[in-house]
């Protein structure tokens, strides 16, 4: 089949109103879903992961959270997200009884996973900011949590947003293994026009071209979320 | 108002404070003076327990700060800090910097709506005069990171003051700052003295220590080698440690 031919084939397909609807109205739709949602949960259980990683450890409690978030930690970083999801919606959930749904399953798995990525990048962040914030928050009477909250996080927060931006960039990419669990993300409906047509080579390409333009959108965003962050700095 | 007794602070196996007894009263002001590693800056952060103590008791208002269990939270409103570098808050603008902390605290002892709108507009008042005080009420808005080395210094200053507290810590608070600074933040720290603040200084300032102290002590090896008026310190040095620092620095 000529080059021309396959473009009709595909885009034959592909204008039709009902598969336009489920490109754009479920698959993307889902794909950013889970990658946003995931992030926001991920920079969640990020922040009070890379918060008991920072704190001092006299105390016993302090200890024990720190193991729990190690093997956490370990767990997340150290099996792939395909694993994570198979056996949260094939073994984990059917065994507590709980239906949750693919798209939710998919959202939370994610969260969980990119959780365990961003604690150490918030980690990092917190670090980068100086210690004399802390003391002075603590001097003036204020607790650690709460001088973490309103000082030193939201400072760790601007360091780190161009690694956070990787971190969604990333995990747009990666909700690409949803249909593992019967998700409907961009991919799985790039991959159907290509079942109904038997051609994959301009649905593919054009399924890369929508990655590409939607990678490129989140940088902007992002760049234009850092210039409004640095307000509080004379650098611009 | 501050009891010290036999304070150390070890880190590992070298002893940066070796039992110091010492106490500091209501309307003194204390300055510290010393060569480096002599352990004034850590005696003066174990006071507010910046540092914790390895042994002996910091006692304030009749309680232990050194103890564990003591909130020390509500202690350090009493006492307030000023830094060497300053330490503004980054992210808040010079007006926040210095409602903060009076917020944050005030706020969990008021119940309703209207009552905690007056009491963030009293806090409000209040930091908008204490940056008239200094002269920065028109920086109000802008972030510290605008700010010159004297002028934040000053912020702080009066970040602290705003707690109302009832004894001052000055960290080495011109040290970090260009010479032609030091002045404004001196002339700040000598009207709280003149207004009978409390208050204890680490400095290398020389004149300052001997114009603003009441007592001044010389510390070396963790100890207070020697302690008076600044007459008697800088007028008659009588450990021979303390003659050869003056004859360095004066």
């Amino acid at each position: 089949m000529d080059i021309v031919k396959m473009w009709q084939v595909f885009w034959e397909k592909f204008s039709n109103p009902d598969t336009l609807k489920i490109v754009f109205g479920t698959g993307l739709i889902n794909t950013l879903l889970i990658a946003v949602l995931g992030l926001l949960i991920g920079i969640v259980i990020g922040t009070l992961i890379a918060t008991v990683k920072v704190m001092p450890k006299y105390k016993l409690l302090p200890r024990v959270l720190d193991k729990i978030c190690s093997v956490y930690v370990g767990f997340f970083r150290g099996t792939p997200i395909v694993v994570q999801l198979l056996l949260t919606y094939y073994v984990l959930l059917p065994l507590c009884g709980v239906s949750f749904g693919s798209l939710n399953t998919a959202i939370l798995v994610f969260g969980l996973n990119s959780g365990a990525y961003v604690s150490e990048i918030m980690r990092g962040g917190i670090l980068s900011v100086d210690s004399g914030q802390m003391e002075a928050g603590r001097a003036v009477g204020l607790s650690y949590s709460t001088t973490m909250m309103k000082i030193v996080v939201p400072q760790a927060v601007k360091n780190i947003l161009p690694t956070l931006g990787n971190e969604l960039i990333a995990l747009v990419k990666d909700t690409s293994v949803v249909s593992f669990i019967a998700v409907v993300d961009l991919y799985k409906t790039f991959q159907e026009i290509g079942n109904r047509t038997y051609e994959y080579l301009m649905p593919y390409l054009f399924m890369a071209l929508i990655y590409i333009v939607l990678v490129a959108l989140i940088s902007l965003g992002i760049k234009w979320m850092e210039r409004s962050l640095r307000k509080s700095d004379r650098r611009n | 108002m501050i009891d010290v007794i036999n304070l150390t602070k070890k880190y590992g196996d070298l002893t940066v404070l070796d039992g110091i007894t010492e106490t500091i009263h209501e309307g003194e002001r204390v300055v510290i003076v010393g060569p480096s590693g002599s352990g004034k800056s850590t005696f003066l952060r174990c006071l507010n327990c910046m540092e914790d103590p390895t042994s002996g008791s910091i006692i304030f208002d009749g309680e232990d700060l050194a103890d564990m269990k003591v909130d020390i939270n509500r202690h350090r409103q009493n006492i307030g800090m000023v830094f060497q570098q300053f330490n503004l808050f980054n992210n808040k603008t010079v007006l926040e910097n210095i409602t903060l902390a009076p917020w944050l605290i005030g706020r969990k002892k008021v119940k309703g709506r209207a009552a905690r709108a007056e009491l963030k507009a009293q806090i409000t008042a209040r930091a908008h005069e204490l940056l008239q005080r200094i002269g920065l009420d028109d920086w109000a808005d802008k972030y510290p990171s605008t700010l010159s080395g004297g002028q934040k210094q000053r912020v702080a200053i009066v970040r602290a003051l705003a707690m109302n507290p009832k004894v001052i810590l000055f960290d080495e608070p011109t040290s970090a700052l260009d010479p032609e600074m030091v002045g404004e933040v001196l002339d700040l720290i000598r009207q709280l003295a003149n207004e009978g603040m409390t208050m204890v200084i680490v400095t290398h300032e020389m004149g300052f220590a001997r114009e603003v102290g009441t007592r001044v002590f010389f510390m070396d090896g963790g100890n207070i080698m020697e302690q008076g008026t600044p007459q008697e310190v800088f007028g008659n040095p009588k450990c021979e440690r303390l003659q050869n620092f003056l004859a360095k620095v004066l």
